[in-house]
């Protein structure tokens, strides 16, 4: 049975994981996502696990994938400025197919930055952050029960798709305490990554099933597994013919974009008549839900997405959720406007609406109110 | 004993490298030591990192890694202490080992994970065209250092010892019998081992510097090769001209997961106390 609790959103975010599976971590400590360290330190090692404080981000990310690979669910966590040094190693992840999961609390930048403020400025991190032609999975919790149960998500979605997953949460959230049910292992869904099932010999680690996503051996099975950053066949050998470059990187693609049905993810509210939908993540989803509500006060038909999945973005859920009268949209986020970007991108046929704060401070629903009177006249 | 050849993938050969690169050479060394030592292959993980010698994954029947520049540590980090009973060996330059992975190979040593890190040292980048490294001696001529270096090269060695390594050995390609000997000594270490390899680049650090063919380097490694008991007398001007080379440090310490084992216990007991 489960318990439940009042936790952090750092906290739940470790039980979430460990309820999960994860027996790994590996991290460098940094506001405001030091309390996940700390909970890892003293949560893992009872069970058999493992907490390792590394030399800086760069290692820590390099050491979970090593962990992966070893057969252990693996996890850190890290604000921007260590998002960044990470995505090196975040970029060998998803070439090499290593399933992990990463706990971005994010806060106040460029650089250094707000370091102890709040900010939803990572948005085109988690999705660009780095090199070259890739795609990701990235979950944003909007609540600490969220922080729990959408960790457990991350680790499944890494898991079934031999992949790296973010879980994007902010300083506020992260530092927020609310009740929270830790739900015990018996009663969530788990996933396990696929392992081979062919004789030792036949194993070929970047080999695909069907589904696009090829079993994954561990150090130390009887199947060889060969893990390679570089451009690789299905052997795990470089091979940098134009033609296996253009498959593969199409694979590592669709094995992810084409199952967005399955990865996105929202949360509703009253968005079937509503003639203006605020679209949010995060902590400003709860703002933006708010604000919905007291514009329905008002008088203004209004309606609010929480997106739960951020990359890729949940074109499928938000269109569906958005009736007919829909003609305005209010992108509402703590950045100078990132996921504006693709909410215009996508909703080319709307009219796109921003509302957004900088300051260090959270978005309160008044604010995003006040905004929604205006460009609703 | 097992063959030496099981561990290697013959049918891959000849190698990628260049003739006359010692590369060859240390990889024949290291599959003799994971003879010798009768390694199972499927519990034997090499992580190696980028540059020339960041191919030589490529030629072992084991289990591989092979990730980015300078990491090859921090991976094996991850896969050893997930997975105690593996032999994990870390394959680096000087540029991985040294260079852009210098605050992970200070930290892998102090850490004392049970695993071996084998860098050869060729004392410049040969994958990118030969420029220098943090291993390139002071005044060394590369493809970027037209007029000279400028900087100290570190002593991988020292570096280690201080670091915390509990096994450190300097060997070259000319003493084989004494690498072979060496490797498989660090592997069977209980503790983070370094094995340094002088390493010839022909193409560039070797013509650029001493003028020499792998052949005159080979000579070379041969004469400037001296045990501790040899180097110690020298007088003190002439020991920058050789390399101190063998066995230069062994101490019997609790690795990481002798150590994290009790920490284990430990928290299994606090963590009864309180529920
Ligand atoms: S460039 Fe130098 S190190 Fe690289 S393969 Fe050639 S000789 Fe060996």
């Amino acid at each position: 049975m489960g318990k439940v609790k009042f936790l952090q959103g750092n906290h739940a975010c470790v039980e979430g994981a460990v309820a999960a599976g994860a027996r790994f971590y590996a991290g460098y400590p940094i506001t405001p996502s030091s309390e996940v360290a700390q909970a890892a330190s003293d949560k893992l090692p009872p069970l058999g696990g493992y907490y390792v404080q590394m030399e800086d981000e760069i290692a820590s990310m390099a050491a979970i994938v090593g962990s992966s690979l070893s057969g252990l669910k693996s996890f850190t966590a890290t604000s921007g400025p260590g998002l960044s040094l990470m995505q090196e190693n975040l970029g060998m992840a998803i070439m090499g197919e290593v399933p992990c999961v990463i706990i971005d609390v994010a806060r106040g930048g460029p650089s250094t930055g707000l370091a102890t403020k709040q900010a939803q400025g990572d948005v085109m991190q988690t999705r660009w952050g780095t090199h070259g032609d890739h795609t990701i999975i990235v979950v944003t919790p909007a609540s600490v029960q969220e922080c729990f149960d959408l960790t457990v998500r991350a680790f499944n979605l890494s898991e079934k798709y031999r992949t790296p997953v973010i879980v994007l949460t902010d300083k506020t959230i992260g530092h927020l305490r609310e009740k929270v049910d830790v739900r015990d292992p018996s009663e969530i869904e788990i996933i396990d990554r696929k392992r081979p099932t062919c004789p030792p010999g036949d194993y070929k680690p970047y080999r695909a099933d069907a589904d696009g996503i090829p079993p994954l051996a561990a150090y130390g099975d009887k199947h060889l597994l060969r893990i390679n950053s570089s451009m690789h066949g299905e052997e795990g050998f470089i091979n940098q013919s134009p033609q296996n470059a253009t498959a593969l990187s199409k694979r590592l693609y669709d094995k992810i974009e084409n199952n967005v049905a399955d990865i996105g993810r929202i949360k509703t509210f009253q968005t079937e008549d509503a003639e203006i939908v605020i679209i949010s993540f995060g902590i400003s989803a709860r703002s933006a839900f708010r604000s919905a509500a007291l514009a329905r006060q008002a008088g203004i038909k209004a309606g609010a997405i929480q997106l739960q999945t951020l990359w890729p973005f949940p074109r499928p859920q938000v269109q569906e959720a958005l009736g007919n009268s829909c003609r305005r949209l209010l992108v509402a986020e703590m950045n100078m406007g990132q996921l504006a970007l693709e909410v215009e991108r996508v909703f080319t046929d709307m009219e796109v609406y921003r509302v957004n704060k900088w300051s260090g401070e959270d978005l309160l629903p008044r604010e995003i109110l006040d905004r929604l009177k205006e460009v609703s006249e | 004993m097992t063959d030496y050849r099981d561990y290697l993938r013959e049918e891959l050969f000849p190698q990628m490298w260049c003739s006359g690169c010692s590369h060859g050479i240390s990889l024949g060394s290291i599959a003799r030591a994971m003879a010798a030592l009768n390694l199972e292959r499927h519990k034997t993980v090499v992580s190696t990192g980028i540059g020339c010698w960041g191919k030589a994954d490529d030629y072992f029947r084991t289990h591989v890694f092979h990730g980015t520049h300078g990491r090859a540590l921090s991976f094996a980090t991850g896969i050893k202490v997930a997975k105690p009973e593996l032999t994990v060996l870390a394959l680096m330059g000087d540029g991985d080992g040294v260079t852009i992975g210098g605050n992970h190979f200070i930290h892998s040593a102090r850490r004392n994970l049970d695993m071996t890190a084998i860098i050869t040292n060729n004392f410049n980048y040969g994958m990118t065209g030969g420029q220098y490294s943090a291993s390139s001696p002071e005044g060394s001529i590369t493809t970027t250092s037209k007029y000279g270096t400028m900087e100290e090269g570190f002593d991988i060695c020292s570096l280690a010892i201080a670091s915390g390594a509990t096994f450190v050995a300097r060997v070259n390609p000319y003493h084989v019998t004494q690498m072979d000997k060496l490797i498989a000594e660090a592997i069977a270490h209980k503790g983070f081992s370094v094995v340094e390899i002088l390493s010839n680049c022909p193409t560039y650090f070797a013509r650029y510097n001493q003028k020499a063919s792998a052949v005159e380097m080979m000579k070379y490694f041969k004469e400037r090769s001296l045990s501790r008991k040899k180097y110690d007398a020298l007088p003190e001007e002439e020991k920058e001209n050789y390399f101190l080379t063998g066995k230069l440090h062994q101490v019997v310490k609790d690795d990481f997961h002798k150590k994290y084992k009790d920490l284990q216990k430990r928290a299994r007991e606090t963590a009864e106390e309180v529920s």
